[in-house]
């Protein structure tokens, strides 16, 4: 469990982090969402206690980490900075992050296994690919055997291999009950990942839904018609609350605002011919796009904990 | 790689009591020996040393014939044998300051501060590591030089031995005065942070500042002369009693007190910044 209260960190002139509250679940994958310089790096470094928040607080199940007994144990962390010396080996790097914890040499040799380094773990980490460097990341987040891991873009640089990798093992991780909070730039990513989404934009929370919610929340579902009578059909379409009609290049129309049933039993009663009706969901990236675009206010999904709905509820 | 081989083995962390500040230890040493260039570093300042210290007594012995009664009477064996100790202090300095300075480069500090957030237990830890290793390698260096160098100090050229009068306080203490450097460098460097930065401050505090001095009236720049790091060094080298000077162990202890200093405003501002 992850709970961030009212978080807020300034650089300078620049506000990273704004006023930003949220609680990460256990047993879930969480996915942490915003466009690059959105705040969800200096978010992970204000939950390891890296930075110091301006105003707010966030505790990891409970305690800041500063406070943690045996903190590899309890959280892991794969931070933006990747954190490793290129002139030290792998087998080096998780040693002398293993000695700190007291955990034994033997969980090292296990989480070089897990994450396929072994024949690369006595090479200098400044020789490794990006797709190495990150494995030997989360090597280091997994040493402690964690209750709770944070991962700042995971899949970076990785291959398809690795990406499916890291997806499994966040899953896995999750379903034995453990909190896990992934940021990514990358929707479509998450889709395939998250249980969960934080959407951020500008250092402050836009949203935090189920990832099954998302689609459904989207307030631009169309649908797409064929018909001969395409003209007649549009008219009649335009005549209805709220509708919106489009006529596409192909001579098709796009619908908005209503559904492919109503759309039926209009095209029934004219009568109008339709070879095709197809509902449309829109990409979650463009869903995406639209909600940190800021264009569009959206509810949160917890509305007590989220300042971006009570600036919209005012 | 795949997700077949994610169960964890029987959980062999130790769930009560606290991360100790053994395994700190542990880890700084770690930390120490997996980087190449530091052991090339430690090595050099060995080797530095000696050879140096070989090279100046080996001349000296060579042109002892052709040396003036009045230098022959001012020659001091000790000195002379740990001149190469002194150079010692570039490469130790230097090393302090990487310690320190390529964690935070690296944002392998990051790791560390997840792993151990109290951060200055990190910094006590690493201090007293890398204390007890520039120590051990400063007295190797100062013991191998000088007594190498006496085996070249031969025949008519005044030779000393370890029990000479100050010889083992000068080749001991130029131990203790390049292990006092080197954490001079760490302690600068956590607080400057940055490689180039921290080697440019500690190059300017021990170089420049002494030029600057010279330009100052005589009288006063003498009274400032002995509180020069690199002048302290010198002290402590040599046999007889420079001018000038505190006493070789004076000036120990106003070095380790710069070091103190250096390392209270280090753990203060390690606190108070981001990491």
């Amino acid at each position: 469990m992850i709970e961030a209260k009212n978080l807020t960190k300034r650089y300078g002139g620049t506000l990273a982090v704004d006023d930003l509250s949220f609680t990460v679940r256990p047993g879930l994958v969480t996915g942490f969402l915003g466009p690059n310089g959105s705040g969800k790096s200096t978010t992970m470094r204000l939950i390891m206690g890296l930075d110091a928040p301006n105003h707010g607080d966030v505790t990891v199940n409970g305690h800041h980490v500063h406070d943690m007994s045996w903190p590899l144990h309890e959280v892991g962390a794969l931070l933006e900075s990747r954190s490793i010396h290129p002139g030290r080996s792998a087998r080096g790097h998780l040693q002398m992050l293993a000695q700190t914890n007291s955990i034994p040499r033997a969980r090292v040799d296990e989480v070089v296994e897990m994450t396929g380094l072994t024949s690369v773990s006595r090479r200098r980490a400044g020789k490794f690919s990006l797709g190495m460097t990150q494995r030997l990341g989360m090597a280091a987040a997994l040493l402690g055997d964690p209750d709770v891991l944070l991962c700042d873009e995971p899949v970076n640089g990785l291959d398809p291999d690795g990406v499916r990798w890291v997806r499994n093992l966040l899953k896995s991780l999750a379903r034995e009950g453990r909190t896990v909070f992934v940021s990514s730039h990358l929707m479509a990513e998450m889709a395939l990942t998250a249980d969960e989404v934080i959407i951020i934009g500008k250092g402050r929370l836009i949203v935090q839904l189920p990832i099954t919610e998302l689609l459904a929340r989207s307030s631009k579902r169309s649908v797409r018609v064929r018909s001969p009578q395409v003209g007649q059909l549009k008219t009649a379409l335009e005549e209805l609350d709220g509708v919106t009609a489009t006529l596409e290049a192909d001579n098709s129309l796009t619908v908005r605002g209503t559904d492919e049933v109503t759309i039926a039993e209009l095209a029934a009663s004219l009568p109008v011919t339709v070879y095709e009706l197809a509902p449309q969901s829109e990409s979650l990236e463009e869903v995406f796009m639209e909600l940190t675009e800021g264009t569009v206010e959206y509810s949160a999904a917890r509305p007590a904990e989220s300042p971006a709905a009570k600036e919209a509820g005012q | 790689m795949s997700a077949a081989t994610i169960t964890n083995t029987p959980d062999t962390t130790p769930r009560s009591g606290h991360y100790k500040f053994s395994g700190l230890l542990g880890s700084e040493w770690t930390k120490l020996r997996t980087v190449r260039s530091t052991m090339w570093t430690l090595g050099l300042t060995i080797l530095i040393a000696v050879v140096i210290s070989a090279v100046a007594t080996a001349a000296t012995r060579a042109n002892w014939s052709t040396t003036t009664l009045a230098n022959r009477a001012g020659f001091d064996p000790i000195g002379r044998t740990l001149i190469g100790v002194f150079f010692g202090t570039f490469t130790i300095g230097v090393l302090g300051v990487l310690v320190v300075s390529a964690e935070y480069g690296t944002g392998t500090i990051h790791a560390v501060f997840c792993a151990a957030p109290r951060r200055l237990r990190v910094l006590a830890a690493k201090t007293i590591v890398f204390g007890a290793v520039a120590l051990v390698i400063s007295e190797i260096a100062s013991f191998a030089s000088f007594f190498l160098g006496e085996a070249f100090l031969t025949g008519p050229v005044p030779h000393a031995t370890i029990t000479s009068p100050g010889a083992l306080r000068a080749v001991a203490g130029s131990g203790l005065y390049l292990c006092a450097i080197g954490l001079f460098g760490l302690g600068l460097a956590s607080i400057i942070r940055h490689t180039a930065g921290a080697i440019s401050a500690f190059a300017g505090i021990l170089l420049l500042i002494p030029i600057i001095g010279a330009a100052l009236p005589a009288s006063l720049d003498n009274d400032l002369t002995r509180f020069m790091p690199l002048r302290i060094g010198e002290e402590m080298v040599s046999g007889p009693p420079l001018a000038n000077s505190f006493s070789p162990w004076t000036g120990l202890a106003v070095l380790c007190a710069y070091v103190a200093a250096l390392l209270i405003i280090g753990a203060v501002v390690l606190v108070k910044r981001d990491a």
